[in-house]
């Protein structure tokens, strides 16, 4: 980004969805009462959906907020509701929490040294201005010498996660 | 486009650093669980920003970020499923009372 020559839409646009982005994040593990945990988390998983978009991934955006924002953020609510109680704990960190948080510093600095350092300055812009469209992606799921096994792989085992989240959360009878 | 990749990777990483964090520290299992939430849309969001600056006319990134999103739903469907039948058996979900295994 050339401060430079003006600020485009798009580095605005890039600004706001890392604001809610990360300021979610920061309200989903420092907040105490969990139900705002949820709305947190909903918050940040939207900013990732705007990421998408400026990345020119229209159907991951759309099924980023239909199954993240639409179903996980409300299993979230419907967990905290059914572990009430919980919600407000006095502590919300364990003891070891300033490890944790030079664990994440550590994290963080190591990520930047291995992986954005190494393209600091070099990908200015994307190879090309065209993009594959949705249409491929779909193409690419079912094609047979693409990713046709992963495809049914995938919808085995969303299968048997719900199968087998039914059978751990049954009361016993 | 006017947002260089190194940028969206450093939002990356700081995702995915607080998503450590959150697992790490928090005491209740469902914040937890969030914490993983944050660190796999970091490794989506990188998947995706890859494609886009790198090799837009190949489908993997897409189709791999599709995939973390499939993987991710199973797990927090199967996470929270653990989460409750915890606290059914226990009334609580902090971490540090599922001790069951210790010896």
């Amino acid at each position: 980004m050339n401060f430079g020559e003006g600020l485009t839409p798009e580095a605005i646009a890039f600004g706001l969805f890392t604001i809610l982005t990360i300021g979610g994040a920061f309200g989903v593990v420092t907040t105490r009462n969990l139900v705002r945990g949820a709305i947190w988390l909903i918050v940040s998983l939207f900013g990732i959906a705007g990421f998408f978009v400026l990345l020119s991934a229209p159907f991951l955006a759309s099924v980023q907020v239909l199954v993240y924002i639409g179903a996980i953020g409300i299993l979230f609510s419907f967990a905290v509701m059914l572990t009430r109680g919980m919600t407000n704990l006095k502590e919300r960190f364990n003891s070891q929490w300033w490890l944790a948080g030079l664990a994440a510093l550590t994290a963080f600095l190591l990520l930047m040294m291995g992986v954005v350092i190494p393209v600091f300055g070099n990908t200015i812009a994307p190879v090309s201005d065209q993009v594959t469209s949705t249409v491929d992606l779909g193409v690419a799921l079912v094609s047979g010498n693409q990713y046709v096994l992963p495809f049914e792989v995938a919808s085995l085992l969303l299968t048997a996660a719900m199968i087998g989240a039914i059978v751990i959360a049954r009361e016993d009878d | 486009m006017g947002v260089p990749l190194w940028m969206y990777l450093t939002v990356a990483a700081a995702l995915f650093s607080i998503g450590i964090y959150g697992v790490l520290a928090r005491r209740n299992a469902v914040a937890v669980l969030m914490g993983i939430e944050l660190m796999l849309n970091a490794v989506n969001l990188n998947l995706i920003a890859f494609w886009r600056y790198q090799t837009p006319f190949n489908m993997s990134g897409q189709a791999f970020a599709a995939f973390v999103l499939v993987v991710a739903a199973a797990e927090v469907a199967v996470g929270l499923a653990i989460i409750i039948a915890v606290y059914r058996n226990r009334q609580s979900v902090e971490v540090e009372d599922v001790d069951m295994l210790k010896g």
